[in-house]
């Protein structure tokens, strides 16, 4: 295969990739949007492994000659390893796989440039050179960043490692001078000071990656997520800087701006500026909060019975504890029980519930919710005074009235679904605690809020022997 | 009254003279066939309750059908002659407005309550005001909530909107409701009433209690709501332009456009050969009835059918129509323009009218002592006073209270167009500096790097912007509902970096060929299971 029919090839792939993103819009054409990238992916890698090593000296061979059996081993591995873990994962556990392959991306970013500086290579002026030297050593950083940061919001996100937020003293100076660090090393690396500039820093990149997620936890999570998922493609899309390679390119850069939008999409559901999420830290009030007045009252899974019997209108708004509690088929069931009855049930969903940009749409899918019953915040914010009865199923700041109510609140003016305007609340919580924030949720204390408690899932059983 | 109980408190006894009491009279009316009063024995007890004692014109309850023994029954003092009356009351209620020999009655220091008809009553209103009498018309009253149980023209409008039905029945030579007998099948009636003011819903109510197919038009399409729910069809016009909101006007009608006007008589025209009778109701205040019922209309009723209009003493809603006077058309359409439908239920629009004079009076005596308190800061006296101490107070400022319902949010918060503009510009420009800032520091930082770049890096580099336009303005399209899908599937399309590792196969160090190997497997990783996930997740996504 010549270079021209390969960048032919490359053409077909970026249009494909495009077609793939944009099909995304909904849920059916998202389903053969799919197939083009899929079919997209295959013409690129094919592409290249019939291509040409070096599209300026095609005596070299193509890159299947080169050492076919690295190739094929490396294929097959990943390939099973990719499909089982596809197959196996939980949908409750989406958030970790996809921080997982994040960090893939980050690290095979790191390699590609870490092996760039060990490879020869000669360049027809001096700025070329400097720009490669740059090139090589931006790759790497972002490509480190995004691996350890990735594995710590693995780690988080799994629990394997304390979802709190870790604050050291002094952490933004430290960050500071990290970076201005790695910035020295550059300038000495572009004067051929040697490799070492480079390892080292790798290795302040990685700390840098670690340090930054470690200081942002729980709710912020979705953001991380998303700026994660945003790093990885600016890491892809320095790789093809460093390779010259357009494709890399265009799919760095296409995933790059998706993830921002979606951290931006986070950032603003939770009235928060993407500086302030990712210097990490959360809870700084102005002030004193407000007084709240009158106390939790609990009901049993009768009392609820009985009021979801006498509703028309039922809204649910699940959060992350539904995840927790992989509650999400009983929810399904209650719903498919009362919509039977000819009860009008919907799901209210806020764009930051759960750990992951759409996590709880994911979940409600994978249960059997029809999609079309499940809202967005702005959509069904203002039917909430119209409905009987709300079900608030393990989320609390993103239904705190705190966030309208008290200036002083650290959460004061997020959008927050108004649940507490129903004419009855429920609410399925574990106890009287405080959630991940730690925010006092007036919520709980309203008049037509009663408190449901005990786990999720539990709860939903014994108010399914309820509804028949 | 204190001042007699504190002497008495003291032990000396004093005769109480009775004309210190404050007296409300009701005289005889003079207006020919005029059969209400304004006093009926039942108001006339809760008056005195209200600290008033009663005096009545001998006959004036007659034509009403309540006889000068039942109002001495109820402590009614009877006084001979208008003459008599006049002078013994303090406070004379009334139906219809005064004719000019009883404005000659009127004194300093005495209230009359009535109809009045200030705007057409020229001499009755200088009258009054040389007189230095209060005057307190009840058709001034307004319309607000707290006012309705004092709204004499409502209580009014009710009856005449009942009465034209009965009346159209009692010309109308077939049954209203529809009937399959032994003798054969009746269709029902078909009714339509013009303006859905108080009388149109009584008549409305009516007929279809009468089970007749009946159908109401009006100007105001908020009232097609109240329309419909009294079991008759709102009969809409095809007309885009927007329709009045009647809540501006004080739940009256206004004067129409001519487009619109154009269009209601064409709607009319198409559906005057169906009607077995028409009521009309329309009125706008201060103006004369507005032509509705044209004469070819009329021409294209079927023989037998009746048309009432109740906007007869205003000129009448229908050509033809006669003032007091009941005509047949040539083709058999019976058109009745009576003004007097409430006089002709006399009973039951005394008890109604009398009822709202009283709540009026205990409006004017917050005490319940029997002392007038003339509040002119009241909304609803001051409305209603047409002159007081001397001077003309009429017309009235206008309420504080709106009738209906307030205006929809949007309307409040509305700006002028002019602000509107100015403030759309500011943000314009106010954009627009921020695009040229940001588009000058584009600039700039491009031509550094034009200026030192090699062509290929700028070659790629132009890829890349592009690229991340194309993605921004893709993924703005996204579901909310797809995000998760959305990382997954770029999490595979990332894999797309496995091009970098393949690409550094060939070298000969066997340090790259490791990593390049551990980066080919990781990304494969990467883009099997991103796609096999996003795949799956997909799939799960069903429409109910």
């Amino acid at each position: 295969m010549n270079a021209e029919l390969q960048t032919a090839a490359y053409i077909a792939a970026t249009v494909l990739f495009i077609l793939s993103l944009g099909g995304l819009k909904d849920q059916e054409s998202a389903k053969r949007g799919v197939w083009f990238g899929i079919v997209g992916m295959a013409i690129a890698v094919l592409a290249t492994i019939f291509g040409p090593i070096n599209p300026h000296d095609i005596s070299l061979g193509t890159v299947l000659a080169a050492s076919p059996i690295v190739l094929l081993v490396a294929v097959v591995i990943g390939a099973v390893i990719g499909s089982v873990v596809a197959k196996r994962v939980e949908m409750t556990g989406m958030p970790q796989l996809v921080a997982m392959l994040h960090s893939f991306v980050g690290l095979a970013a790191v390699f590609i440039g870490l092996n760039s500086d060990l490879t020869a290579h000669a360049f027809p002026t001096p700025a070329e050179e400097v720009i490669h030297e740059i090139e090589i050593f931006l790759g790497v950083f972002i490509g480190a960043v995004t691996f350890t940061g990735s594995l710590i919001a693995y780690g988080k996100l799994a629990g394997r490692i304390d979802g709190k937020a870790m604050l050291l003293p002094g952490r933004h100076l430290l960050n500071l001078v990290m970076v201005v660090v790695s910035f020295i090393l550059l300038i000495m690396y572009m004067n051929g000071l040697g490799s070492w500039t480079l390892y080292l820093m790798t290795l302040i990149a990685f700390v840098i990656g670690v340090h930054m997620v470690m200081a942002i936890g729980g709710a912020d999570m979705p953001v991380v997520v998303s700026m994660l998922n945003s790093y990885s493609g600016w890491a892809a899309a320095a790789t093809g800087f460093l390779l010259g390679n357009d494709l890399l390119i265009v799919t760095g850069a296409l995933v790059g701006s998706s993830g921002a939008i979606l951290s931006y999409i986070m950032c603003k559901a939770m009235n928060r500026h993407f500086v302030s999420v990712i210097l990490g830290g959360f809870g700084n009030s102005t002030g004193p909060a407000m007084e709240i007045e009158g106390e939790m009252i609990a009901i049993d899974a009768d009392g609820v019975a009985a009021a979801l019997e006498d509703a028309d209108s039922v809204i649910i708004v699940p959060g992350y504890g539904m995840a927790v509690a992989q509650a999400q088929q009983n929810v399904a069931e209650l719903t498919r029980r009362l919509r039977a009855k000819g009860k009008e049930v919907r799901f209210a969903i806020h764009p930051v519930a759960g750990r992951l940009p759409g996590h709880m749409n994911v979940l409600l899918a994978e249960a059997k919710v029809p999609y079309d019953i499940v809202m967005e915040m702005d959509e069904i914010n203002e039917d909430f005074p119209n409905t009987d009865v709300v079900i608030v199923i393990g989320s609390n700041d993103i239904v705190n009235p705190a966030a309208q109510e008290d200036p002083n609140s650290p959460i004061a003016g997020m959008p927050v679904l108004e649940v507490w305007k129903a004419k009855q609340v429920f609410v399925s919580k574990r106890g009287q605690g405080t959630g991940y924030s730690g925010i006092e949720n007036p919520l709980f204390y309203k008049e037509n809020t009663r408190m449901f408690y005990g786990d999720a899932k539990a709860s939903l059983d014994t108010l399914l022997q309820q509804i028949q | 009254m204190h001042l007699v109980r504190g002497l008495r408190a003291e032990g000396i006894n004093i005769f109480v003279r009775r004309e210190s009491v404050v007296k409300i009279g009701t005289p005889k009316e003079l207006f020919e066939g005029e059969a209400r009063v304004a006093m009926t024995p039942s108001s006339a007890k809760q008056l005195q309750k209200l600290g008033f004692d009663c005096v009545l014109e001998s006959g004036a309850g007659a034509l009403a059908g309540f006889s000068d023994a039942t109002y001495a029954e109820a402590g009614v003092e009877i006084v001979p002659d208008a003459a008599a009356l006049w002078e013994a009351a303090d406070i004379v209620a009334k139906v219809r407005q005064p004719e000019s020999e009883e404005l000659k009655y009127l004194a300093k220091g005495k209230t009359l309550i009535s109809f009045f008809n200030p705007a057409g009553n020229e001499e009755g209103m200088a009258a009054a005001k040389t007189a230095g009498a209060n005057v307190i018309a009840m058709e001034m009253v307004p319309r607000i909530s707290r006012a309705q149980k004092m709204d004499a023209l409502s209580s009014m409008a009710n009856i005449a909107g009942y009465r034209a039905v009965i009346e159209a029945g009692n010309n109308f030579g077939r049954f209203f409701t529809g009937q399959i007998t032994a003798a054969g099948k009746v269709p029902p009636a078909k009714v339509l009433i013009v303006g859905a003011g108080v009388a149109g819903l009584a008549a409305i109510g009516t007929s279809v209690a009468l089970g007749a197919i009946t159908y109401a038009f009006d100007v105001r399409p908020e009232v097609a709501e109240q329309v419909e729910s009294m079991g008759a069809e709102f009969v809409y016009l095809d007309f885009a332009e927007e329709q009045q909101d009647g809540a501006s006007t004080g739940g009256y009608a206004s004067v129409q456009s001519e487009e619109f006007r154009n269009a209601q008589l064409a709607k009319f025209r198409e559906i005057a050969g169906d009607m077995d009778i028409v009521i009309t109701t329309a009125l706008i205040p201060n103006r004369p009835a507005p032509k509705l019922w044209l004469a070819d209309m009329v021409a294209a009723m079927k023989t037998g059918s009746v048309i009432v209009d109740l906007a007869a003493e205003r000129g009448g809603n229908v050509e033809g129509t006669v003032k007091d006077e009941k005509v047949v058309t040539e083709n058999g359409v019976t058109i009745i323009g009576y003004t007097d439908f409430p006089s002709r239920m006399a009973t039951q629009a005394s008890e109604l009218y009398s009822t709202n004079i009283r709540h009026m009076m205990t409006d004017l005596t917050p005490e319940k002592d029997g002392q007038i308190v003339h509040n002119m800061e009241d909304d609803v006296i001051r409305g209603a006073t047409v002159t007081y101490e001397g001077e003309i107070t009429f017309p009235p400022p206008p309420p504080k209270i709106k009738a209906i319902a307030a205006k929809p949010k949007s309307d409040v918060k509305e700006k002028t167009p002019e602000e509107k503009k100015a403030e759309e510009e500011a943000a314009l420009r106010k954009a627009g500096r921020q695009q040229i800032s940001l588009l000058v520091i584009g600039a700039v930082v491009m031509g550094l790097i034009g200026l030192y770049a090699p062509a290929a890096f700028m070659g790629h580099f132009i890829v890349f912007v592009l690229a991340v336009f194309i993605g921004f303005q893709v993924i703005w399209g996204v579901s909310h509902s797809l995000h998760t899908p959305l990382m997954a599937v770029t999490n595979a399309i990332s894999g797309i970096i496995i091009l970098g590792s393949l690409l550094q196969l060939g070298s000969g160090s066997w340090i790259v060929l490791l990593l390049a190997f551990i980066s080919i497997l990781i990304a494969t990783i990467n883009i099997v299971g991103g796609f096999m996930v996003t795949r799956r997740m997909l799939q799960m996504f069903q429409k109910s």
